[in-house]
Order: C-alpha cells, then sequence, then structure tokens
C-alpha cells in the first residue's frame, strides 16, 4: 500500500485526533445544517462538512496503513470498559468508500433538491444526510459492539427520514419509509439481543475483547443464540434475501440523492458488520459460524442473485429495477464473503467499491433525467440519449459496469469473484457467477436499449441534459469505474489489506 | 519501438476515423473520403505489421494492466497479421462498395453507419493483435456491440428483433461460456498469454481441459457453431454492406479466427489430438457442415441462402482447428482467408442486384444476367472460389483442408466436406447460371428501380475481390508459408 504509506494529509496533531473528528464533524455540521437559514447554506455546509470528514477520513486511512490498528480511546476512559474506536485497514477502506460517497452525494444534493423536496424541509434534510454520514461513519470505526447499535440507529433515523422526504416526488415513498422503519427497527432490535447474548456470555462488549474471550470460552448455545440473533439482524439492514423487502420501495421512492448515498454505503456497511462479526469476533473454526456460512448464507445469496435478477429484469420501474439489482449484487457481495478465505473476502471488498460506484452513477443520472422527463418506466425514458448525450452516456458506462463488460471496474470485481471460486474449488458458485451476469447483462441492456435506440414515446417531456453540478459528481464515479478497470491497483491494494484483517494474509 | 507505434496505430486510425466521420457528420464527401483514407492507412499499417511478422520481429505492446496477471497485452503473430491484413483490405473494398449502396439506397443514418463501421475495425484489429484471450475477449465484445447498431440499422420491428437475438445469442455465449473459460484458464495456467505449442499444454488433463475446449470454442459464438448459429441468418436483415462485413471479414471471421487461436495457442496441438472433446467439436462440425448446405438449398432469398452457406463454410474452419497434429491449421488459416474474398464477392454481388433491381429472391434473377453482366459474372467467380474449384484460390484451401482430414483419419469430417462442396455446386451455381443463361420460361427481367443500375463504386469494388479470388489461387503457396509457424508440434511432426 505505497500510496498511502507514503500520503501525509493532516498535521500530526490533526491526524491524532481524526478517528473522532471524522465522525464528529458530520454530527456537528447536522445541528449546523438544521439552525442554518436557508437550503443554500444548508447545501453549503453538508459540502464543506462532507469534505472534511473524507479528509479525516483520508488521514486516517494513511495512518492505518503505517501502523495496521489505530486505537482512539474515548475520553481517556480504557478499553474494554470505556469506547473505543479501533480502526484497521478493513474499517478504514470503508470510511475512505462512505465519506467518498457522502462528499459525491453533497455535491449532487445542491441541484437535485431543489426540484425534488420542499424548500422548506432543505435544511433539515441535510441535517438528517450528515446525520447519516456520521453514523455510518462511526459504525465502520468503532471497536465496541454495543457502540456500533448506537451508530446504526443513528443512521437508519437519518436514513428514515430522508426516504420519508422523497413524499413530494412520489407519495409512495411515504409508506415504504414506514416499511423500512419497521423493519430496520427489527434488524436493530435483533442486533441489540443477540449483543445481550454475547455480553451475558462473555461480559464485554469491546470486540476486540470479545473475540479474545470467545476464542477461549469456544462454542455454547448462549453465543450461538446471540450469534444468529446479531446476524440476522444485520441481514436485514444488509438486505439479504429474503429479508430485503423494504430495499425497492425504499431506493425507488427516496430522493434520488438518498438512492444514491444508500446505494453506495447502506447495505455495504451492515455487510461490514456482518463480516467483522463472523470472521473476526466469532471465532473463524467453529464448526456452528462454518455451518452459517455454508449451509445458510452462501444459497441464500445464491438464490437472491438469481432470483432477484429476473425480478429486475421484468421490473418496468427503472428505480426499482436498480433497488432490485442492488439486491442482487448483495448476493453476490456475500457469495464472495462465504467462501471463508482471504481471495474470496479481497474478492468482495472489491466488489464493494465498484458496486457503490456505479450504483451511485446510475442511481445519480436517473434522478437527474427524472427531474426534467418525470419519468418512472423505463418506456418513458426512451431515445433520452438524443437530448442529454452526456448523462445518457454515463448511464451506458454504469450498466456496463453493472454488467461486468470488461474495461470497467465492475468486469475485474467479477473476475475476481469467480477467481476466487474456482480456487476455492466452488463450482457451483461459478454458473451462478455466471449466471447473475447474463441476468444482469439483460437488465442492463434493456436501459441501454431504452436510451439510445428507442424512438422517443410521443408527446413525452423533452428530456435536458443534467446541469453542471450533476455531470461534474456524475462524471467523477464514471470516470473512477473506468480508471479503475484499467487499473485496479488502488482498490485492490484496499481490498487486499482490508481482506488480510480478516484472514491474515491475502494472496 | 516502431513496433508500438504500428500496434498503437492500428487501433489509433479506425478509432480516429470513427470520431471523425461522427465529427463531420452531415458533409457526406468528407465524411467518405475521409473513410477511404482510414482504410488506405489502416491497410498500411498491417501490411506493415506482416512484413514485420515475417522477418521474425513481430510487433508487440503492452497497454495497461488492471491487475496482476490481467494485461491488455499485443503481440502479433501469422494467423493474426493474416487477418488484420485481410480484414483492412477488405474494409477498404467494402467502403467503396457501401459508398455505393448507402447513397444508391438513399438510406438513413449514414454517419452512424460509418461510425460504427470504423468502430467495429478497431474491434476487429484489437482481436487479431491480442496477446492473451483476455485483451481478445475485450475487443471480441467491442466488435459485438459496435456492429448492433449496424444489424438494427433499418430501425423498424424486425430488425429489433433480430438486433436482440444477434446481441443476446453473442454476448450471452461469451459471458456464460467463453468468460468462465478464460477464467479457468487464467486460475490453471498462471496467465492467458498465448503460448506456441500452447499454453495449457502439459498442466492440465483430459476431462478438465474438453469442458475448456467446449466453454471456449461454443462460447465464440461468432463461429456459429450449431446450435449457437441462429443469430447469422437471423442478422441478413441488415443491408448488404453490413452483411458483406459481418459474414466475411468482421464477426464471423473474428469467431473461427478466436477457434483457431485457442486451438493453436491455448492448448495446442498435442493437448487437442489427445481430448475426446475436439472429436466431439468435429462431429458437430460435420453435422453443421451438411445441415446448413441442406438448409441454404431451400432458401429463396439470396442473402438467407448465402448466411446458410456461411454457417457450413465456417464449420470448415472450427473442423480445421481440431483436427489432431495441427494438420489442419495451416489450411484453416488460408480457409479463412479465402472463403472471406469469396463471400464478400456474394454479398456484395447481392446487394449490388438489390440496389439496381430490388430483387432478392433467386427466382426472381432469371435473365438478370444480361442486364447486369458484370455482376454476375463475379458472382460466378465467387461461386466457383466457395466451391472450391480451380483456378480459383478456394481450390487451395478446401484441397488441403479435406487432405488433412483424410490424413488424420476424420473420415466423417473428409466425407462431410465433399458432401458439402457437392451441394455448394446445388444452391450457388444455378443462381449465377440462370442469370447469365436464362431459361426460355422464365419471365423478362425487370427494369431497374435505380437508373442506371448499380452504382460505379459498387462495381469497381465487387471487380476487385472477384479478382482477387483468381489472384489468391497463385499466392497460395506464400501464404502458406507465412502461416507454417503456427504448426509448432514438437514431435510427430505430420503423424497420420
Amino acid at each position: 500500500m505505497t500510496l498511502f504509506d507514503t500520503l501525509y494529509v493532516a498535521p500530526p496533531a490533526l491526524t491524532a485526533q481524526a478517528p473522532i473528528l471524522a465522525i464528529a464533524g458530520p454530527l456537528i455540521g447536522a445541528c449546523a445544517a438544521a439552525l442554518s437559514p436557508g437550503g443554500r447554506s444548508g447545501w453549503v455546509i453538508s459540502v464543506i462538512t462532507a469534505a472534511f470528514a473524507l479528509w479525516m477520513s483520508l488521514a486516517v486511512a494513511c495512518e492505518v496503513s503505517r501502523q495496521g490498528v489505530l486505537l482512539y480511546v474515548i475520553g481517556g476512559f480504557q478499553p474494554p470498559l470505556g469506547i473505543a474506536l479501533r480502526i484497521d485497514a478493513l474499517g478504514s477502506a470503508m470510511a475512505l468508500l462512505v465519506s467518498t460517497m457522502g462528499l459525491i452525494g453533497a455535491v449532487y444534493s445542491g441541484h437535485a433538491l431543489v426540484s425534488e423536496i420542499r424548500a422548506e424541509t432543505h435544511t433539515l434534510f441535510q441535517s438528517g444526510y450528515l446525520l447519516c454520514l456520521a453514523g455510518f461513519l462511526g459504525l465502520v470505526s468503532t471497536g465496541d459492539a454495543f457502540n456500533a447499535f448506537v451508530f446504526l440507529e443513528v443512521s437508519s433515523i437519518g436514513t428514515y427520514a430522508l426516504v420519508a422526504a422523497g413524499e413530494q416526488r412520489d407519495r409512495r415513498a411515504l409508506p415504504a419509509a414506514f416499511n423500512y422503519l419497521i423493519m430496520g427497527t427489527i434488524g436493530a432490535t435483533f442486533y441489540v439481543i443477540g449483543i445481550g447474548f454475547l455480553y451475558g456470555a462473555t461480559g464485554t462488549l469491546n470486540m476486540a475483547d470479545m473475540a479474545a474471550h470467545l476464542s477461549i470460552l469456544g462454542d455454547n448455545t448462549a453465543v450461538q443464540a446471540g450469534f444468529a440473533f446479531v446476524v440476522t439482524g444485520l441481514a436485514i439492514k444488509a438486505a439479504i434475501f429474503p429479508l430485503h423487502g423494504w430495499l425497492p420501495g425504499a431506493y425507488a421512492g427516496a430522493p434520488s440523492l438518498v438512492s444514491v448515498f444508500l446505494a453506495a454505503t447502506a447495505t455495504k456497511t451492515a455487510i461490514y458488520l456482518i463480516a467483522r462479526f463472523t470472521f473476526d469476533v466469532f471465532p473463524d473454526a467453529s464448526t456452528f459460524g462454518q455451518a452459517f456460512l455454508h449451509v445458510v448464507l452462501a444459497p441464500l445469496a445464491a438464490v437472491s442473485v438469481i432470483v432477484c435478477s429476473v425480478q429486475a429484469i421484468f421490473e418496468k420501474e427503472v428505480r426499482r429495477m436498480l433497488a432490485l439489482s442492488s439486491v442482487a449484487q448483495v448476493g453476490f457481495i456475500m457469495l464472495g464473503l462465504s467462501l471463508a478465505n482471504a481471495a474470496g473476502a479481497s474478492a468482495a471488498m472489491f466488489y464493494i467499491f465498484a458496486h457503490a460506484l456505479m450504483k451511485a452513477a446510475l442511481f445519480m443520472a436517473l434522478g437527474a433525467l427524472a427531474i426534467s422527463v418525470r419519468a418512472r418506466t423505463l418506456d418513458e425514458f426512451a431515445g433520452v440519449a438524443r437530448e442529454a448525450p452526456w448523462t445518457a452516456a454515463a448511464i451506458g458506462v454504469g450498466a456496463a459496469s453493472l454488467a461486468g463488460l470488461p474495461l470497467t471496474m465492475g468486469f475485474i470485481a467479477k473476475w475476481k469473484l469467480v477467481e476466487a471460486a474456482l480456487q476455492g474449488g466452488v463450482i457451483w458458485m461459478v454458473a451462478v457467477f455466471a449466471a447473475g451476469s447474463a441476468l444482469t447483462l439483460i437488465y442492463a441492456w434493456r436501459m441501454v436499449e431504452a436510451l439510445f435506440f428507442s424512438a422517443p414515446v410521443p408527446g413525452a417531456r423533452r428530456a435536458r441534459e443534467a446541469p453542471v453540478g450533476v455531470l461534474v459528481p456524475l462524471w467523477v464515479l464514471v470516470a473512477l469505474s473506468i480508471w479503475f478497470g484499467l487499473n485496479a491497483s488502488l482498490p485492490e491494494t484496499l481490498a487486499n489489506s482490508a481482506a488480510a484483517v480478516l484472514f491474515g494474509t491475502a494472496r | 519501438m516502431t513496433g508500438d507505434l504500428l500496434i498503437l496505430l492500428a487501433l489509433g486510425v479506425p478509432l480516429f476515423s470513427a470520431i471523425l466521420t461522427y465529427a463531420v457528420g452531415r458533409m457526406s464527401d468528407v465524411r467518405e473520403t475521409m473513410t477511404i483514407v482510414a482504410c488506405i492507412a489502416l491497410s498500411i499499417v498491417t501490411i506493415s505489421m506482416l512484413v514485420r511478422v515475417s522477418a521474425g520481429t513481430p510487433p508487440t505492446m503492452t497497454l495497461a494492466r488492471p491487475i496482476a496477471g490481467l494485461d491488455i497485452a499485443f503481440k502479433l503473430e501469422p494467423l493474426g497479421a493474416l487477418f488484420a491484413v485481410m480484414a483492412s483490405v477488405l474494409w477498404g473494398v467494402n467502403s467503396l462498395f457501401s459508398i455505393g449502396y448507402m447513397r444508391g439506397r438513399r438510406e438513413a443514418n449514414q454517419t452512424r453507419f460509418y461510425t460504427c463501421f470504423a468502430v467495429a475495425m478497431v474491434g476487429v484489429m484489437g482481436v487479431a493483435m491480442a496477446a492473451n484471450l483476455f485483451t481478445l475477449f475485450i475487443f471480441y465484445e467491442v466488435l459485438t456491440f459496435s456492429t448492433y447498431p449496424l444489424v438494427t440499422h433499418k430501425g423498424d420491428a424486425a430488425a429489433q428483433r433480430a438486433g436482440r437475438i444477434y446481441l443476446g445469442t453473442l454476448v450471452g455465449a461469451s459471458v456464460l461460456l467463453f468468460l468462465p473459460g478464460i477464467i479457468a484458464v487464467a486460475v490453471l495456467a498462471g496467465s492467458t498469454t498465448f503460448t506456441p505449442g500452447g499454453l495449457l499444454a502439459g498442466k492440465i488433463d483430459g476431462g478438465v481441459a474438453s469442458a475448456i475446449l467446449l466453454l471456449l470454442t461454443f462460447g465464440a459464438a461468432k463461429a456459429a457453431l450449431m446450435p449457437l448459429h441462429g443469430w447469422l441468418p437471423s442478422a441478413m436483415v441488415a443491408p448488404a454492406p453490413v452483411s458483406a462485413l459481418l459474414h466475411a471479414v468482421a464477426v464471423v471471421k473474428a469467431g473461427v479466427f478466436t477457434v483457431l487461436k485457442v486451438s493453436t495457442y491455448v492448448f495446442g496441438p498435442e493437448l487437442i489430438s489427445t481430448l475426446p472433446a475436439a472429436n466431439w467439436i468435429l462431429w458437430i462440425a460435420a453435422a453443421t457442415i451438411v445441415i446448413a448446405s441442406l438448409v441454404a438449398l431451400t432458401k429463396d432469398d439470396l442473402k438467407a441462402r448465402l448466411a446458410w452457406s456461411t454457417v457450413s463454410q465456417l464449420a470448415y474452419v472450427t473442423s480445421a482447428a481440431m483436427l489432431p497434429w495441427a494438420s489442419g491449421l495451416v489450411a484453416g488459416g488460408l480457409y479463412m482467408l479465402f472463403h472471406a474474398v469469396a463471400k464478400i464477392t456474394l454479398f456484395m454481388c447481392a446487394g449490388a442486384i438489390y440496389v439496381a433491381t430490388g430483387a432478392n429472391r433467386v427466382s426472381e434473377m432469371g435473365g438478370l444476367g444480361r442486364r447486369m453482366p458484370i455482376v454476375f459474372t463475379c458472382f460466378m467467380i465467387a461461386s466457383v472460389s466457395v466451391i472450391g474449384l480451380p483456378p480459383m484460390a478456394g481450390m487451395w484451401s478446401k484441397f488441403l483442408l479435406v487432405t488433412a482430414a483424410f490424413g488424420s483419419n476424420e473420415w466423417l469430417t473428409a466425407t462431410a466436406m465433399i458432401i458439402s462442396s457437392l451441394l455448394t455446386v446445388v444452391y450457388l451455381m444455378p443462381v449465377a447460371l440462370r442469370a447469365l443463361f436464362p431459361a426460355q420460361s422464365d419471365a423478362v427481367p425487370r427494369d431497374f428501380v435505380r437508373p442506371g443500375g448499380t452504382p460505379r463504386v459498387a462495381l469497381a469494388a465487387i471487380m476487385i475481390t472477384a479478382a482477387a479470388c483468381v489472384v489468391l489461387f497463385m499466392l497460395a503457396d506464400p501464404i502458406a508459408n507465412f502461416l507454417e509457424p503456427i504448426r509448432t508440434v514438437s514431435f510427430v511432426e505430420g503423424a497420420p
């Protein structure tokens, strides 16, 4: 990881406080945004705060790359009693992803909010957005299992409100948000019940300490019950089939900014926690954990890849299609994780990056188009490439990456997954990947065909090219998707060192 | 580092031409002049590469390395150099024909047509020069996607449907079969680089190798081996110059070229001759050869007849790649070239007839030869070449291939080839014969729908390739010698 090793982005005094600042910054920004006089100033606060969070995350990532693990003791109370932020390569990679997407989303929000959300709620919306960002950053930074629950709830509360804010554009956002609220709360409750069991068994909430205790304690029913609750709760948040019911509605109904940000981060942070618990906290060698991976997780993920891809093919509404595709892609990621080795985890991590970039780009471009076309279904988008070539081209690249065509990041991601599966000798998984890719190709192609090759519906509203404020963040995402398809060394080193945290060695 | 420059030029010239073509758009004269200039420039580049290859200093280059072991790299070898020259020269001829055809028919969206054509050439050049399976795959897909707008050029429902079949079959096969095959090769061999003598040779045994061979051969659905041939006849909705490109220059030849490369450089002759899967493919190819010829007999639509003929002829090349002991490889390379020249002539003739008279059915063409003697004479020459009679180039490749099939005791393949040749006589010869020497009962041919008949440029293009069929008859030996290095068998050379 030579790049981050040699990079010093902040003065040492600031770097020392960077872990907490990355979380505190957005929290303070959230308050400031709520109090700010108008939508415009709220947007400025949002962008500045997100940029600050990215800066701090980058400082943390550099420091982690040099030191391995960064331990930040909050308030001077030493762990295991006190709460500590414990950031390793896995956490810092996730934090980098979250804060990058946070900044891109914040920039995009300047344009998107004006046309999608009632003016008087703009400041509150920005506040919720930053709260959500703070929650996700805290979630991937913390070394304390209960603290993770707190951050999970902080982000979730932000998310519920953000999804509901889509009601002006689409009234169905309200039931979707309510559905999400119920499901999300059940998930969080399961998680906290599980933590209760584990606390009862080990007497600690600190993850590292818990892992140490568990490795001595071995399996017992309480631990197994705790583990099952934790993972099931998180599986709801991560939208693992068949617990994904909340996701399509929420992503389709939410304001486009929220879809952009959540698609890239929300399920991913939950997957991060699952990986953290399964491989780090819970002892690797236990038969229960192995059984969970091979008997529960892998088959469910495989089913989700196939079923949700097929659903996406037949879905008429574009954003629901993309949301279903997200569930299928989560399946891909979980299949990689279920291999339970460094190659699989590295591939899954890489896939997380790739999917975040391409799905965010797709939601962003479609959101920008939908503002002028006011369309929901694919047919209504027919032929917009003529009026908005740059936006449409971005969708084209995003679709190509989603389908895993070569020269895009999505291809490298799929390649790494299949390679990992072959190395692990799991041939059926290769078949699932191939079938899933082919199905993905079909719905990705439907999008491209509608946009580029179909004649516009007579009487449809004319599309307009997205403004610069959208095109810049959009093409940053697209350019990254292409660049990492040509030279994947940066995300690959991040993914490899993240996998090394879980399994000791990357290949 | 001139090698690098040549490779960059081979990719850059068509790419740049595509951009320029798109940019000048409506100014049709400028646009078409530019296309022709690009064709000539590209031909010069590819011929220089061919010279470099025969001099023993093939150009090489690594463009990018996304992750370790997955390079986008180029390295010329005889087969690829020949393919590149063939494609670039025929692109030029085909462009001449396109100009005549598209103007003659007053087709819409001509800028898109020329742009996509140029992008397709980028794909062809990439396929021809690829140094490994991964690079080949990338450009194979570029070729697929860039020809989609050409297939659906008309834009009506039938064209859209044909486009879906086209894309669905080609991309589906490449994602479901070809890509897993590549990844398996990468995992088993540690790289995907084309290696003389075979990348996988000595690394894996029969069962796995057979599976991979099947994946890679059927994954290259552009080779139209049954049962993945359906896209080809359905793609006939495209305008004639596109059919000429698809069926002679770019798409199908990229398919059989891929099969030849896989056989030569991924498996190597030694491994191939031990694999049961190679035998199965030979049987399937033999079946394809005969069945497609039989279907061609039943088609009255000239382009459909030619398309089925192509399906049959492509299976010849696939057979060549699967014959044991590399006996068929040189013949396969020659077959690829000679069939391309003959088939592009046939398609251009079909297009020329269509522009001039609006006729596309064989039954409507009786006596037309009186009105269009040049076109039908060229059609006759190309037919004879496809059948494989002297003094046409097609004779050599068929002769060598059938000899190789007999030599390696593949009686079934050899028999299929001979039967199919006879069938070719039955379905191709009557077209020209009835036109040139009509029966008494034939109706008087229609008048030209376009005043002046076939445009001059189109006529010139047809005459060039028809002449090439004869000229290449003389040049078969040097070309075969040039291809000789691909038969790198370490022992039992030429064993029965």
